[in-house]
């Protein structure tokens, strides 16, 4: 991909990525700051979320009702989100209108309120978001996988938190936090739509050079040790579907070994999608449908890896088949991991999953604000080539590497094997 | 700057045509991303479905997919995931969708997908079988599924003794009851060109992506095709009513209440969904987030929704929350019911809201998914081809009587219908 963007860094440290896109009048505004659940201590885990909702409680100048008015009554969109490595905030609207969006976040970088009263009434909102989750029997697998998988480094534990901390965090907790890692040396802004560089760069400079850069922000570095051998869990709850969740180690996405993996995936599970505005595509004809789905042992199943700072997961997701059992749906799944590992895969096998991921970008470039999310997303993991140089990597993978990574992560001693276990309608 | 007017689709760039044999084609162009979509729909709904087959138009639907008289089932998916393509279908109460998109370039692969998985599946008795074994887990599922279960529930209530009391997706014994027969009978008896619509957006000319589908679609004939039943009449409960769905060992409980609402076509329609916007949609969820999220902290979701169609809409605020808060989210819901039906909305409130819709317009057309409903829709509900450009003109011209007319021709805090789901 050829695009040209504008890279700069403020006085105080915040990285300004801009791209223009004169397709439709819109504009979209993000700013991501580095830091999520990878920087909460027990006791304090779902802290880095909580704030990201503290953040829409207003400040001084726009108080809480106002900010959502203002803009929504501009038609704009606006949302935040918490990962394992950062939270985002974005706005995008009228291309006329952005300013608004420039300004609030220039102003909640530094001034919101945490009030005392909003505090508690978010207490009971994020509680009950976790109590959403706790419906899920996704949710209830995965948190028992992640946290048998990671013991050690902070990715342990769930972004929305455990509940006891939920339950016992205090507002100076909060604020705490939102202090040390709300800085703009911490962040970086990402702007991409129908505007002229010049003028927007000097409108940023107007309104986020005058905020002081703080301290460096502290690091939790806790490497998690090498797993010493396969690790099963079950969990039980109500229902009559048996899911199967099953986690490999997976390398950081700045790594090299991310790309011939990426391809591994999307011969295995499909191509994974990585815009967050734009959707993927099936994956019916990959190894692992067709040896589970078409062979009648799970009703579906999926695979994917997330792009983190540190060395992750990548997962494989199956619902198993009413009538089978999730040893066999398992049995099946390490004879297509064997598969993999001895038999060189093809180079029509590459030029296809290359194909899928030009156009699954192809799908993504269609609106601004996915747009943005790229070029501030791939910053917290690497850099905004990354992004760019994704498709000429994956180009350049080769069958030997696909089964080298096939074989050195896809290891059976350092997975973790989790089974939700239905106890029946009547739990 | 773009101009704000020019990138809304009108009827100097949607392209419509009329095949002779009923097919409507619409396409407009956007060559921002060398990608296209299809989408569109046929006159086969769930509405078409047996009581004791409920699921079929559903079934059918997603069996279309698993084997035509030239493809296989992987045959058809690698010919499209080959090329990072996506084709689906879907069915709801009156119309099967469909829609896929992919690299412009393949767009006749796309098209040729669609043309012989609508005129030519087979159903193949082993495919069918997997299919029945996906469905009947994803109704597993949907059994546990406490937003899913407490909004089937609200639908039995309100359309109690009218087909759209019934949950398209069916029920585990009427899933188990279809027959491979009954598949091809539907298939036979609904799927033809007549009333099918069918829209294309992309880097595209309009007329070259017209005359494609011409070439594909324009020879099918049905000279059985049969039509929908007309739908009954349909009355709201004379009173309140509420039940409760049990799903042991749940850790949150969803509320789904409200009541009926306008169908598409009704004239009162813009004034009503201004008003819901007002009551539970603006800014973080409107009213009702107000005061069930952010004055409470009951909710994590709290909010209405307004569904409408060819029939009689549906009106209601849907939230989870805690199992022991029920009585108090229900109580603190139907009092902004009350009050929003008793008292209308303030000239502020409408305009903020009037603003939101005219602002977010260009928001919405941006994608080509966004551009192909929205030209769908218009197809559907004969808006004319201006409707986007005339929209900001209809929006402004509600008023706050407007708004209080509708609501009180809608909503009685007497006659509620109120449907729970969980431990």
């Amino acid at each position: 991909m050829t695009e040209t963007i504008t890279q700069t860094t403020l006085s105080n440290g915040m990285k300004v990525l801009l791209k223009e896109i004169h397709t439709a009048p819109l504009v979209s505004s993000w700013v991501w700051y580095r830091v999520g659940s990878r920087d909460e201590v027990n006791g304090r885990t779902g802290i880095s979320h909580w704030v990201e909702h503290m953040q829409f409680k207003g400040t001084p100048q726009f108080p809480a009702n106002m900010l959502d008015k203002a803009i929504s009554r501009e038609g704009g969109m606006w949302n935040a989100f918490t990962f394992l490595d950062w939270t985002t905030y974005f706005e995008t609207m009228p291309a006329d209108k952005i300013d608004m969006g420039l300004r609030l976040e220039a102003d909640r970088m530094v001034n919101s309120m945490f009030d005392e009263d909003e505090v508690a009434s978010e207490r009971t909102v994020v509680i009950s978001e976790r109590e959403g989750n706790e419906n899920e029997p996704h949710f209830l697998l995965g948190e028992a996988v992640q946290g048998a998988a990671f013991r050690v480094h902070a990715y342990h534990h769930e972004i929305i938190g455990d509940m006891a901390d939920l339950h016992s965090m205090t507002r100076d907790d909060l604020y705490t936090h939102y202090k040390t890692y709300y800085t703009p040396n911490n962040a970086v802004m990402a702007v991409a739509g129908d505007f002229e560089t010049k003028e927007m760069l000097a409108r940023i400079k107007e309104l986020y050079e005058p905020i002081p850069a703080g301290g460096e922000p502290p690091r939790l570095s806790r490497q998690e040790p090498e797993q010493k051998g396969e690790i099963r869990l079950s969990i039980e709850g109500p229902g009559e579907t048996t899911y199967v969740q099953v986690c490999y180690r997976f390398p950081n996405a700045s790594h090299p070994d991310f790309f011939p993996l990426a391809v591994l995936d999307s011969l295995l599970a499909g191509p994974s999608n990585l815009n967050f505005f734009g959707g993927g595509i099936s994956n019916k004809t990959s190894r692992l449908y067709r040896a589970l789905v078409d062979k009648d042992l799970a009703v579906s199943v999926y695979g994917g890896a997330q792009a983190t700072v540190d060395p992750f997961m990548y997962n494989v997701s199956m619902t198993i088949h009413p009538q089978r059992k999730p040893e066999e749906a398992l049995s099946a799944l390490d004879d297509e991991i064997k598969r993999i590992q001895d038999e060189i895969v093809s180079e029509d096998e590459i030029t296809r999953a290359m194909k899928q991921a030009r156009a699954i970008f192809a799908y993504g470039s269609e609106n601004v604000t996915n747009q943005g999310f790229w070029m501030g997303y791939a910053e917290m993991f690497a850099d905004y080539d990354w992004f760019l140089t994704y498709l000429d990597r994956l180009a350049a993978v080769t069958p030997a590497e696909v089964q080298r990574v096939a074989q050195q992560y896809l290891r059976t001693r350092s997975r973790v094997v989790g089974t939700y276990i239905p106890t029946g309608g009547e739990a | 700057m773009t101009s704000s007017i020019h990138s809304l689709p009108g009827a100097d760039d949607i392209h419509r045509v009329e095949l002779p044999n009923g097919i409507v084609v619409l396409a407009r162009a956007n060559f921002n991303s060398p990608s296209v979509v299809i989408s569109g729909y046929l006159l086969a709904g769930g509405l078409l479905d047996p009581d004791e087959k409920l699921g079929l138009a559903d079934f059918v639907s997603s069996a279309l997919m698993r084997g035509t008289h030239q493809r296989e089932f992987q045959k058809i998916y690698d010919e499209l995931e080959s090329v990072g393509a996506s084709f689906g279908y879907n069915s709801g109460t009156h119309y099967t969708g469909f829609g896929g998109r992919s690299l412009v370039e393949d767009l006749p692969l796309l098209l040729d997908v669609m043309t012989d998985t609508l005129q030519n599946p087979t159903f193949p008795a082993d495919q069918v079988e997997k299919l029945r074994a996906q469905m009947l887990t994803g109704l597993a599922i949907r059994a546990q599924d406490t937003s899913d279960m407490a909004s089937l529930t609200f639908d039995q209530l309100l359309y109690d003794g009218h087909p759209y009391s019934r949950p398209d997706e069916g029920w585990p014994e009427t899933v188990q009851a279809i027959t491979l027969d009954d598949l091809a009978e539907f298939h036979r008896r609904y799927y033809g060109p007549r009333g099918m619509v069918i829209a294309v957006v992309g880097a595209v000319e309009p007329e070259k992506a017209a005359e494609e589908v011409e070439h594909m679609l324009g020879s099918w004939q049905n000279e059985v095709q049969e039509d929908a039943p007309e739908l009954p009449a349909f009355e709201p409960p004379a009173k309140t009513v509420q039940r409760h769905h049990a799903i042991p060992g749940k850790s949150q409980s969803d509320i789904v209440m409200g009541t009926h609402g306008p169908k598409r076509s009704d004239p009162e329609y813009m004034s009503v969904s201004l008003g819901n916007n007002i009551l539970g949609q603006f800014g973080l969820m409107g009213r009702i987030g107000y005061v069930v999220r952010e004055q409470s902290g009951l909710a994590y979701y709290a909010h209405s929704n307004l569904s409408t169609g060819i029939g009689p809409g549906a009106w209601y605020v849907s939230a989870g929350v805690n199992p022991s808060n029920i009585d108090k989210a229900i109580a603190l819901i139907a009092q902004e019911l009350k009050r929003y039906a008793d008292e209308g909305v303030t000239p502020e409130e409408l305009s903020d809201s009037q603003a939101n819709f005219i602002g977010r317009l260009p928001l919405s057309l941006e994608s080509n998914r966004g551009v192909t409903g929205s030209i769908i829709n218009i197809e559907r509900y004969d808006l004319g081809l201006d409707y986007y450009r005339q929209y900001a003109d209809l929006v402004r011209a509600v008023t706050v009587d407007d708004v209080r007319e509708s609501a009180q021709k809608y909503i009685d805090p007497e006659r509620l219908v109120i449907a729970t789901a969980g431990p």
